[in-house]
């Protein structure tokens, strides 16, 4: 499990790094995003991955740590928050400065000041 | 009674006034009242929190009474207090400043304002890095509208590199508490430290990487060398009152490098390579930031570039990592953040008399008040530079004295030299800005009262520093001797077997 767990993230973490090097808003967008998810997913396991742990004392053998699951509910929280504010963001930009590009310009044309 | 709830205070004042500001709809005049009336009490609450820091002690605040390293904790040191107070009379400066039409030009300027303060009050008294994120998500947040406020293109084009960068921190930041959680089991700073010190083997490996990842989120805020590149643009871009408080941001970015170092690190035997790189990247971020400033053609592009200096003077202090060079560089620090908000406030007022010029450093029209302009920003640089009679001199002078004689050969060199590059770059421009500028007749804009107060209020800082040098680096050096304690003891108020996960 743990194999698969660290390949996903790895994974996630990969293509939106990818993503996120890209020149136009959209992909940097969807980069970002799935690098949160992947950080999401990387805090969820921070506190040991475990099957039938209910996260209560008594409920199981071995209670699982919940204070994971705090945080990466403050996590998601968070990045669901910024996620849409960069969007509304590279709308913004898209229609002030006429073009998608990450540096507001196309090819080899001076930045607008 | 008030004083045992003191801690918390800077976080609840400033969200009481944000969610007034924001959910009532109050016409401007009572906006702007509420804005300055929270901050200024805010300053007052700042000053009860320095005399409570004082004693001293380092009080914690556990929130919900859940005791640490359980709950989350607030932690008063005067560290702490030190930042608070200065993020207060900042903001009082911005607000006033901006009071006087700027905010105008947006919606809910003062709402967010605040909630910018009670995101920083927040990072500097939290005890806890999970709590410490999300702060830094609340001020980043507010910051991003803020830098928006008002809109146009160059902001736009700009906001969006900050906001993209500052989502890579935050992702981050996450990285980094997720392995130190789960390397450690504790988010308690202080508790954090101590665990850190007692690992072998994989784990010490392990929090080792977490906490080095921290090291280059905080580099990320505070500007070193290679994640500089967004800070002028960006500063460049921004909305004076704005631009003005962010004078404080890359100073959030040095206090938690600070913090890491004294808490986290400390004891364990990554501490000397991250000095070592901390000091490699200060250097290099203060050479090239002086290049910069040489290269600016702009007054605003240059404030920032000088900005960039001071951060690069800071973060060299922090590598040195003695009690000396930490004194120093809490005094300097102070001193920087109020002068590059000034002189950030007071291109503002240049551009509004230079018409179609703006701070292009070309000529231009005549200023309408010259004289008064000229007299602010001939004020305002040589406490930028660090000429005598005002406190840069005596802060600069304090880092250079503060460096080993091995460490002192690259400081002095650089230090100085920036100094000069300043001086040149700051002497151009006020030149071709109020001298070489006659082309036609003045405007009749001219300095509002509020802007005047703002300007001022933040330039008293500069001679009072000067005047009371003898208080303030006393309590530098104590606040500097406590932090090296707490290297030393780093006891938490109960020190409670935590859940290893």
């Amino acid at each position: 499990m743990e194999a698969l767990f660290a390949g996903v993230v790895g994974t996630l973490t990969a293509c939106g790094l990818f993503l996120m090097l890209r020149g136009r808003t959209f992909p940097v967008i969807v980069g970002l995003t799935l690098l949160s998810y992947a950080v999401n997913l990387f805090l969820f396991s921070m506190g040991g991955l475990n099957t039938h742990a209910a996260p209560v004392i008594g409920e199981s053998l071995s209670p699982s740590d919940p204070l994971p699951q705090a945080l990466v509910l403050t996590a998601i929280v968070i990045g669901f928050a910024m996620t849409a504010f960069v969007v509304i963001l590279a709308i913004r930009a898209r229609s002030e400065l006429g073009n998608d590009h990450v540096d507001g310009k196309q090819g080899d044309e001076e930045p607008p000041r | 009674m008030i004083a045992q709830h003191l801690p918390i205070l800077p976080i609840l004042l400033p969200m009481l006034a944000a969610l007034v500001l924001l959910g009532l709809r109050l016409d401007d005049a009572r906006q702007r009242l509420v804005s300055i009336a929270a901050t200024a009490l805010l300053v007052a609450l700042a000053c009860m929190l320095l005399q409570l820091a004082g004693s001293d002690e380092i009080r914690h605040y556990a929130l919900g009474n859940w005791q640490a390293p359980f709950g989350i904790a607030l932690t008063l040191d005067r560290l702490a207090a030190l930042m608070v107070l200065l993020t207060a009379v900042l903001a009082l400066g911005c607000v006033t400043f901006a009071c006087a039409g700027e905010d105008a030009q947006g919606s809910h300027f003062h709402g967010l304002f605040q909630l910018q303060l009670m995101g920083l009050n927040g990072a500097f008294l939290t005890g806890d890095l999970f709590n410490l994120f999300v702060f830094f998500e609340i001020l980043l947040l507010a910051s991003y509208a803020l830098l928006m406020h008002g809109g146009g293109k160059a902001r736009v084009a700009a906001g969006l590199h900050y906001v993209v960068l500052n989502l890579i921190g935050s992702a981050l930041f996450l990285v980094a508490l997720g392995v130190l959680y789960g390397a450690t089991g504790t988010l308690n700073m202080l508790d954090m430290g101590q665990r850190m010190a007692a690992l072998d083997g994989d784990r010490a490996a392990l929090a080792t990487t977490g906490a080095l990842l921290l090291v280059v989120v905080f580099s990320l805020k505070a500007a070193a060398l290679p994640l500089y590149f967004w800070l002028p643009r960006t500063y460049a871009a921004a909305p004076a009152p704005v631009a003005a408080l962010f004078a404080i941001m890359t100073k959030v970015g040095v206090y938690a490098l600070l913090r890491v170092e004294s808490l986290i690190f400390a004891g364990t035997p990554a501490s000397a390579p991250v000095q070592t790189w901390l000091w490699v990247a200060g250097l290099a971020t203060l050479a090239l930031a002086t290049l910069g400033a040489l290269g600016a053609r702009d007054l605003r592009m240059l404030v920032a570039y000088l900005v960039l200096v001071s951060v690069g003077a800071l973060l060299a202090a922090v590598g040195m990592g003695q009690r000396a060079s930490d004194a120093a560089l809490l005094y300097y620090l102070v001193h920087s953040t109020l002068v590059a908000a000034a002189l950030f406030l007071i291109a503002e007022l240049v551009d509004r008399q230079r018409g179609q010029a703006g701070t292009r450093l070309v000529c231009g029209r005549r200023l309408n008040q010259q004289r008064l302009l000229g007299g602010l920003f001939m004020v305002a640089a040589i406490g930028m530079v660090g000429l005598p009679p005002l406190s840069g001199a005596l802060g600069k002078l304090w880092l250079l004295q503060a460096a080993g004689s091995e460490q002192g050969l690259w400081l002095w060199a650089l230090l100085l030299l920036a100094t000069l590059a300043a001086l040149i770059a700051l002497s151009r421009a006020g030149s071709v800005l109020f001298w070489a500028s006659h082309k036609g007749k003045p405007g009749n804009q001219r300095v509002r009262a509020g802007q005047l107060i703002g300007v001022l209020w933040l330039l008293a800082g500069l001679p009072l520093l000067t005047l009371f040098a003898g208080p303030i680096s006393g309590y530098a050096e104590a606040t500097a001797a406590q932090l090296a304690l707490s290297e030393v003891v780093s006891t938490p108020p109960t020190t409670g077997a935590g859940v290893r996960p």
